[in-house]
């Protein structure tokens, strides 16, 4: 409990209290053995039995007792206090024994009413731990704190405060957080008092930060920095630390105040403060807490202030330089604490390059200490020193400690701390040796910790990666020694960057197929050569040791010893041999032919066998080889494994992370997307490789492109996935000309969409609705390009959540930006899975030329001349079509300015005819465009005449704008 | 096949650890899961099997310790308990009372039996009397050729639970019915549940090798016997009582009571337990409670409790003592009663009337006043059942014996030469009436 500490630390008040004490209640304090006895016992034997009788035994006993005070209590004479705080005490022994107590709340609550320190003190103690916020007695009980907190007598105000900290229920919040303030700040509050007020108060803070009210009395708080008691400063600097946190401005006085409350402490002789003096160390709690004070601020502007500050610091440092003054253990704990929690300020400014210096030189003594704790706190703060620029290559100094630390230490958190360490202060120059040094750890690494040194493994030596080979062998060498730990980040992060490196390639499939030689490797490994080997296995065929059959009879060796996903993988990887390695295409037809395979009892791999087999016999070469294409590159994208280390929540990553991002240091920095299709999955990359049933191809957009073909060869898909185009042309005609509305619905999910746009940039927000009960999982969407609109339009998707819970939505945030004028319509393509089957769901984005519409206005004269100017036949596109909606002028209105056009008023001889200009918008060109729509009532017909400067524009928007009408 | 057997004093602590079997693998880690999963456990656990990592516990507990029955098997439960009850009889016949103390004086002993009455996780004969012969507290007497001969005969022929050559100057047979009768019953006198749990207890100091034939009014013989004449079978057959089930001691002939329903015999020398029986139909109950409970406010609560002894008025019930249960909230109780004493005992929440004697026919009753404490718990009381106990000398389920003829063909006394002594004894078992 918060409220012990300052009377831990501070001798005077405990004992002050206890003479209190002593003097009233003398006569209490002789008996109190006596009394402790007739707590224990009533007639016969304790309540709680020695060792050997049994449990019934108690029962028996407590029943007993139980019974005694029920009926002391029922008794019609009145009790006198003493017996009261008897039973009540007793009853609290039998309740912190374990059993139920449901009686005796009023007894205590009458308690509260005694003028005798010790009756109000066991009522309050009963009342903390016994009575619920919301019982009836709860009015008294208020009733009496409030009394005991008006009374002038300090032991009584600090047992009210000590009762209102330890229930701390919000309810209590909101009766005093009101009144507390006032107690502290009040003058004439003795400081026993305030102190306990203070800390109460704080209390009631972490329970319910938004019941305590900020006012004027937080500038008077600030001033208990300079009271003469250091109990009170104690007291007060927690409080306002944790107030500081939260509303920094209002205790911004409180900076100068602690560094002169700082630097008098630091400054001061043993023999000065005589009571706060722990072996001879000043006051080491209130320094510790006043530089935690400091830490919630930046470095003070006033050069005075950061002068003294400074000399603080550094006479704190030169303090830990001098030999111990005593020999006890108690000694060099405060020193060090005080020690380290200057170091971390120092941290925190982070601009004294001499002080950062110093205090690594210092900490560098304690890496060799013999106390484990120590070393495990240097280890912790110099991790902290490696993140800044100034100190950073002082911490390079102690790599060698720190490996050796890694080897010998025996305890495993300092390990673990060492390991931090490594990770830290690991840059271009020296990241060979140290992931080396971490890959030999490994080797017998303590099992809690390494799955985070794979990762850290892995992560360092992508970022600091020169040679890509290298590379490609430190991850294949993680795999082999600690396969289990790699998850499955590493290996689709592994997968990712070969993919976008063309220049590794090559080694990689050689190395892997290297390492698949081995008579027993991991089945991660066996995922990444199957992988690698499906993709680039042709840069190796050239040699006959691996050649099409060799790689292919290597990778079946371990099939059979593999786990489900993997299996599913290597049929993936089978068939991509058949387009690879024409001649052996039969072997494999043979292997896929087998019954093991075509009648698994598993779906995934059946289907797969299937649809496979299918796709070999069926497909001619060339559709093979554009089904079964070279994975395009992966998009750039924050590794996931990061992701992955901080949620592993290994120490204070985070900050670090974002300190040593340095520019181009990602592998995916130097790989733009090239092909044709991309496919963005924004939802991390845990469905990076998700194995739906084409996984390997290049899913949907295949489909569509080579879809007439495709048709029948997948007209037999497996029952596992369900998969539903919405083709419904409509629901994009009935975007064209409006922005928000709800695009897409079936039984299960609803999708809705709000979008804006400006000049050539736009935003839309898709809505996910999870209309069901159940959660889908593995939700993930991606934007699909049908033909050359990757070039012309640029969708970036926002991640999404990979659960939905049933009966909830997820937004996802589109950023479109227009490169160029387009025809071809985006798809969006959601997968999910819905009560274990896989949904699929492709939807048109509504996302036509039009929305990069800017509508202009102009004069007639104007409006002529460019009529005039877009003469040319290409230019100007007319239809005439019939009319499918009523034909109301209005509608037509809003209809046209929805779709982006600026409506001209008296152009036109004839007023029901309309006439617009506009202007579309893209990153690389400007297309004007003047509309003519002309309705004909009698006929029901419309004529439509567009003219732009560009032809394709003319015919996609006049093909947009007939189905309006 | 029980893989071991563990014996532990109240605190868990292991007296006894004996293992039969591999399988049940490291035997620290079985003698600790029992201890913390059971012994330790945070709530009482009450089932007798426990099942801890694939190990199966079967425990019982007499007083103080716990014997502990483990296997990795999927074995049959009943016989286990059946070997953990016969190894305590086995016991207390050995050295009395099973309390720690005695445990730990009879170390050597108990290790003795464990190896001859269970071989491999088989139980084996463990006959009390066929034990004591070659299992001794008085150390290794050397037997004569002779002597050993006939234990090995003994215990290896068909007739293990005697040996020959006994001789009595004065043959003699004890006889006791001793029963328990079980009753639920409604507030209103409806029963809603009743048994009668019985033994045949026999002791038995015989010469030679007797044959003894016993017989009762067990509905099934005398229906089968009373076939002739219709109007004997009317009047018997009132009389008759029908057994649920039953269990014979291992020297019945199990065959002959298959097939003619007599229960023939060669008994063992000293005390056993001839059968065991059950029965549902027809029982008498000794004692009938009629309880009135009425609350007075939320501070008073009136009880008052009749019973009638149900039985001849010749007849005398002992050890009766009704127990009435009362608010966790009492505060203090007034009681009075007619007959016996009665007792506000606050350490079991309840009152406690005890009657030493009485007689059949007759009624009795209590009342008492209860001042509760008003409690911000707003539980109700859940009333509990008013339980009693006693002690009668007649058989409640109706069992009566019809004969116990002994035949010894070799020696030359007959059935009128031995004494026999018969006694019925009826106790409670749990007898409570709801009110």
């Amino acid at each position: 409990m918060s409220l012990l500490s300052p009377i831990c630390g501070n001798h005077k008040f405990a004992y002050s209290t206890g003479r209190n004490m002593q003097d009233t209640e003398e006569e209490e304090l002789r008996g109190s053995r006596i009394y402790l006895c007739k707590v224990g016992c009533e007639s016969e034997g304790e309540i709680s039995t020695p060792d050997g009788k049994s449990k019934e035994a108690e029962i028996k006993r407590i029943n007993k007792e139980l019974a005694n005070i029920r009926s002391k209590f029922k008794g019609d004479k009145a009790l006198d206090g003493y017996s009261k705080k008897k039973y009540i005490c007793k009853l609290l022994f039998i309740f912190l024994l374990g059993h139920d107590i449901d009686f005796g709340h009023m007894e205590a609550v009458n308690l509260l009413s005694s003028n005798k320190y010790t009756e109000k003190q066991i009522g309050y103690l009963f009342i903390s731990i016994l009575v619920n916020s919301n019982s009836e007695l709860m009015r008294l009980i208020n009733n009496a704190l409030r009394n005991d907190l008006a009374s002038r007598n300090p032991t009584f105000m600090g047992l009210a405060l000590h009762c209102i900290a330890n229930v701390g229920s919000r309810e209590m919040a909101e009766v005093f957080a009101g009144e507390i303030p006032k107690i502290i700040v009040a003058g004439d509050t003795m400081d026993s008092a305030k102190q306990s007020a203070a800390l109460c108060l704080l209390r009631l803070y972490r329970t319910s930060p938004d019941l305590v009210p900020m006012g004027e009395w937080t500038s008077r708080v600030v001033h208990l920095l300079n009271d003469q008691h250091l109990g009170v400063v104690t007291a007060a600097t927690s409080l306002i630390t944790i107030l500081a946190q939260k509303n920094p401005e209002e205790f911004k006085t409180a900076v100068s105040l602690a560094i002169s409350r700082l630097s008098r402490i630091v400054s001061s002789a043993p023999a000065d403060l005589q009571d706060y003096t722990y072996y001879f160390v000043p006051a080491p709690w209130l320094s510790v807490k006043l530089l935690r004070l400091l830490q919630c601020y930046p470095r003070p502007e006033d050069p005075a202030i950061r002068g003294r500050l400074t000399e603080c610091l550094e006479t704190i440092l030169n303090k830990a330089q001098e030999p111990p003054k005593s020999k006890k253990v108690q000694h060099s704990n405060v020193k060090n604490a005080v020690l380290f929690e200057a170091i971390s300020l120092i941290v925190h400014h982070d601009s004294e390059p001499n002080l950062l210096v110093r205090a690594c030189y210092q900490l560098g003594q304690f890496l060799q200490h013999r106390e484990t704790n120590l070393r495990y706190l240097a280890l912790e703060s110099m991790w902290l020193l490696a993140c800044s620029e100034f100190s950073q290559e002082a911490v390079k100094m102690h790599i060698e400690t720190v490996i050796n630390a890694l080897k010998t230490e025996r305890d495993v958190s300092v390990r673990q701390r060492a390991v931090d360490l490594l990770y830290g202060m690991c840059d271009r120059s020296n990241a060979q040796q140290i992931v080396a040094e971490m890959l030999n750890y490994l080797e017998n690494a303590d099992y809690s910790i390494r799955e985070e040194i794979v990762l850290k493994v892995a992560i360092l030596s992508e970022r600091y990666a020169v040679d890509y080979t290298w590379y490609v062998d430190t991850i294949l060498n993680l795999i082999r020694i600690a396969g289990d730990y790699v998850g499955e980040e590493v290996w689709y992060r592994v997968i990712q960057i070969i993919i976008n490196r063309d220049d590794v390639q090559g080694y990689a499939a050689k190395t892997v197929f290297e390492a698949l030689q081995a008579p027993a490797c991991h089945e991660n490994l066996v995922k990444v050569g199957g992988y690698i080997l499906g993709e680039f296995g042709n840069l190796v065929a050239g040699d006959p040791r691996s050649s099409p059959l060799v790689q292919f009879n290597l990778l079946h060796s371990k099939f059979h010893l593999c786990s489900v996903p993997t299996r599913a993988l290597l049929l993936s990887t089978y068939i991509k041999f058949v387009n690879l390695f024409p001649e052996i295409k039969s072997t494999i037809q043979i292997v896929l032919h087998s019954d093991s395979q075509l009648r698994n009892s598993d779906v995934e791999l059946q289907q797969r066998a299937v649809e496979y087999l299918r796709l070999s016999d069926i497909a001619s070469t060339d559709i093979l080889a554009i089904v079964l294409e070279e994975m395009p590159p992966f998009p750039k994208r924050k590794s996931s494994i990061l992701n992955k280390l901080k949620k592993k929540g290994s120490s204070t990553l985070t900050d670090l992370e974002e300190i040593k991002k340095e520019p181009n240091a990602d592998v995916n920095g130097n790989a733009e997307p090239t092909s044709g299709y991309t496919v963005i999955s924004p939802s991390s990359s845990t469905n990076l490789l998700s194995f739906g049933s084409t996984h390997l191809m290049n899913p949907a957009p295949t489909y569509l492109s080579a879809g007439g073909l495709l048709a029948d060869v997948f007209s037999n898909v497996g029952p596992g996935v369900i998969s539903q185009f919405a083709s419904a042309e409509d629901s994009f005609v009935r975007f064209v000309c409006k922005n928000n509305g709800i695009i897409f619905e079936n039984q299960l999910v609803q999708i809705g969409l709000k979008s804006e746009f400006r000049q050539n940039l736009g935003r839309m927000y898709l809505f996910y609705g999870n209309k069901t009960s159940s959660k889908f999982i593995g939700f993930t969407t991606a934007v699909i390009y049908p033909g050359n609109l990757l070039a012309q339009l640029n969708v970036q998707t926002k991640p999404v959540d990979p659960t939905v819970e049933g009966g909830t939505q997820i937004q996802q945030v589109l950023n479109i930006e227009c490169i160029t004028d387009f025809v071809e319509v985006p798809i969006l393509s959601i997968q999910f899975r819905y009560d274990g089957v896989l949904q699929n769901i492709s939807v048109k984005l509504p996302l036509s030329v039009n929305k990069f519409f800017q509508p202009t206005d102009m004069s007639s004269e104007e409006f002529f001349r460019r009529w005039k100017q877009l003469n040319s036949p290409h230019q100007e596109v007319q239809q005439i079509f019939k009319a499918k909606y009523p034909m109301d002028s209005e509608m037509t209105k809003t209809k046209l300015l929805g779709f982006g056009l600026a409506l001209l008023d008296g152009i036109d001889p004839n007023v029901s005819n309309f006439v617009g200009t506009g202007i579309i918008l893209t990153k690389t060109i400007h297309v004007g465009c003047l509309l003519r729509l002309e309705p004909n009532t009698q006929a029901q017909l419309y004529r439509l005449t567009l003219r732009t400067s560009k032809e394709a524009v003319s015919k996609r928007l006049c093909e947009l704008l007939s189905e309006q009408f | 096949m029980i893989g071991g057997l563990f014996i532990y004093n109240h605190k868990g602590e292991v007296l006894i650890s004996r293992v039969y079997r591999d399988d049940i693998g490291n035997r620290r880690n079985a003698v600790d899961a029992f201890r913390v999963n059971v012994i330790h456990a945070r709530q009482q656990v009450r089932s007798p099997v426990t099942n801890i990592a694939r190990t199966s516990f079967f425990h019982v507990k007499r007083s103080n310790i716990w014997l502990a029955a483990v296997t990795k098997q999927n074995v049959n439960a009943a016989m286990v308990f059946e070997f953990l009850y016969k190894m305590c009889d086995v016991m207390t016949s050995y050295f009395g009372k099973i309390s720690e103390e005695n445990i730990k004086n009879n170390f050597v002993l108990i290790y003795e039996l464990l190896d001859e009455i269970l071989d491999f996780g088989y139980p084996q004969n463990s006959e009390t009397g066929a034990l004591k012969t070659f299992i001794t507290q008085q150390g290794i007497k050397s037997q004569t050729k002779e002597e050993q001969s006939q234990i090995t005969s003994q215990v290896t022929g068909q007739i293990g639970w005697r040996r020959e050559g006994i001789k009595y100057r004065r043959n003699e047979l004890f006889l006791d019915v001793l029963e328990s009768v079980n009753l639920l019953m409604s507030p209103q006198g409806q029963v809603l549940s009743a048994h009668v749990s019985g033994r045949v207890v026999m002791k038995s100091y015989l010469s030679g090798m007797p044959e003894c034939k016993f017989g009762m009014n067990d509905k099934i013989v005398i229906e089968k016997q009373g076939k002739g004449t219709t109007d004997e079978s009317a009047k018997s057959g009132k009389q008759s009582i029908a057994i649920d089930d039953c269990t014979f001691h291992q020297c019945v002939r199990l065959s002959k009571f298959e097939s003619e329903r007599s229960i023939s015999f060669i008994p063992p020398d000293g005390e056993y337990e001839l059968m065991r029986y059950r029965t549902t139909k027809d029982i008498i109950l000794p004692f009938r409670v009629i309880p009135l409970v009425r609350e007075v406010g939320r501070t008073k609560l009136e009880v008052k409790v009749v019973i009638k002894s149900n039985f001849k008025p010749s007849l005398l019930a002992q050890k009766i003592e009704v127990r009435i249960p009362t608010p966790l909230n009492t505060s203090g109780v007034q009681v009075i009663c007619m007959k016996g004493k009665a007792k506000y005992k606050a350490s079991e929440n309840a009152i406690v009337w005890k009657i030493k004697r009485m007689a059949g026919m007759k009624e009795s009753q209590i009342s008492a006043e209860i001042e509760l404490l008003p409690t911000n718990d707003k539980k109700k009381w859940a009333r509990p059942p008013i339980s009693m106990n006693f002690e009668v000398p007649f058989a409640p389920s109706g069992l009566k014996v019809r004969y116990l003829k002994v035949f010894e063909p070799k020696l030359n006394y007959s059935d009128h030469d031995v004494i026999k002594w018969v006694r019925y004894i009826g106790r409670s078992g749990i007898y409570e009436t709801r009110c």
